[in-house]
């Protein structure tokens, strides 16, 4: 149980991935106009990395590492996510349209989406069990899910700041990124 | 020739100008030795999968082409993964995650998209040994700010005094998301530069036509 929870901490605060790993930038940069965008993404991108990583991880457990095909990991996982990515896209529009409204444009986003192969990838090198890697996954996300809506809510104020010619845009919410892992670096004593 | 090697190197500049692929950027510019390996990879797999996708571009049905291209880049990466652990297995160890992210660097895909399908396999090599010089360009120009800075060091040889303590913050995570932020605002501020002087340069001519034909 300690276990468990030292992972929640550690991939919500600790190791964020996108302050400490530098994964899922491009995204974050990308879909940071609007708090509410950036919700939507968050939710989008918190889905598919739980899905992603339990579909990976079995895959990982039952068939490569069986058959000792482990070199095989980027291409089978990035395989898998996509088609995962397509099928979540699916399934949403027939079943739930509301859903599939809200979070239908983030999807085929994903895919390229360094932090779901990151985490799936990840999850396989620090030897996770199965309930690990889940929390781990869910963890990572919800980390990935407060940077995004933090960031989104700074940057609303910024864009009516005066800022220099050169720096509008990416260059200064980049700065406030880094301002923003100087504080999450405060946690680094926690686990 | 000479026009998409400019274009990939300053115009376009990946890094600096569309601002794609920067998580390996943000990751392995610590020192300027990972720095290189990595640009070493990014390179290897854009240029051979600029070919293959290029190649392949009349077969390629055009509703299944970004799955294609997914596993054409993978199978790359999985390579340059292979060779670097084989040869530099400490680098390898270090760029860690970041060697398989290749895949899903942006940067490559775009190319793939919007060049590689379109053009014959001579101007793909082309943009693509481009593209990755202007990715080196930036990765390098962090590598070296923060390994300067941070440690005093280059390549891992010391070149400021040994009596340097180094400056932690270049070196951390919070250094680099500022860094890099402030490196694309100084490319920016060089190539409005540039365009300005171009703009008046031809502006300068034109002043000049009437008065000749004054004279004349």
């Amino acid at each position: 149980m300690a276990n468990i929870f030292q992972i929640i901490i550690a991939s919500i605060f600790v190791n964020n991935y996108v302050f400490a790993r530098f994964l899922g930038i491009c995204p974050l940069l990308g879909v940071s106009n609007k708090t509410e965008t950036a919700a939507g993404m968050g939710v989008a991108v918190t889905f598919v990395i739980t899905l992603a990583s339990a579909i990976t991880w079995v895959v990982h457990e039952f068939v490569l590492s069986q058959f000792g095909l482990e070199y095989l990991m980027t291409i089978v996982f990035i395989l898998v996510i996509a088609a995962l990515v397509q099928f979540v896209e699916m399934f949403l529009k027939k079943s739930s349209p509301g859903l599939y409204n809200a979070l239908g444009v983030y999807l085929p986003l994903i895919t390229t989406n360094c932090v779901v192969l990151g985490v799936a990838i990840l999850n396989i090198t620090s030897e996770y069990n199965f309930i690990e890697m889940i929390v781990n996954a869910l963890g990572s996300s919800i980390g990935f899910l407060i940077a995004i809506v933090f960031l989104a809510a700074i940057r609303e104020r910024i864009d009516i700041a005066d800022v220099p010619e050169v720096f509008k845009g990416f260059p200064i919410s980049l700065v406030t990124v880094g301002l923003m892992s100087m504080a999450f670096m405060g946690f680094q004593g926690l686990v | 020739m000479g026009k998409i090697l400019k274009n990939g190197i300053l115009y376009d500049n990946t890094i600096f100008v569309q601002l794609i692929g920067l998580c390996a950027v943000l990751g392995v510019s610590t020192t300027a030795t990972n720095g290189f390996f990595m640009s070493i990879a990014v390179i290897f797999v854009l240029t051979l999968s600029n070919v293959f996708i290029s190649l392949f571009r009349n077969f390629t049905p055009d509703k299944i082409r970004i799955p294609i291209f997914i596993v054409i880049i993978a199978t790359f990466v999985t390579l340059v993964d292979m060779l670097l652990n084989a040869f530099v297995p400490d680098v390898h160890a270090q760029l860690g995650v970041f060697i398989p992210l290749i895949v899903v660097n942006c940067l490559i895909l775009a190319r793939a998209e919007s060049f590689a399908s379109k053009n014959g396999v001579f101007p793909s090599i082309v943009d693509g040994i481009g593209m990755g010089l202007g990715y080196t360009l930036a990765i390098m120009s962090m590598a070296i700010v923060r390994e300067l800075i941070g440690s005093g060091t280059l390549f891992g040889l010391q070149i400021l005094p040994e009596s340097y303590p180094g400056i932690g913050a270049f070196v951390s995570a919070p250094g680099s998301f500022i860094i890099l932020g402030v490196l694309i605002a100084v490319f920016r501020w060089i190539l409005t530069a540039i365009e300005a002087k171009r703009a008046k340069a031809p502006a300068e001519k034109m002043a000049q036509v009437p008065t000749d034909s004054v004279s004349a």
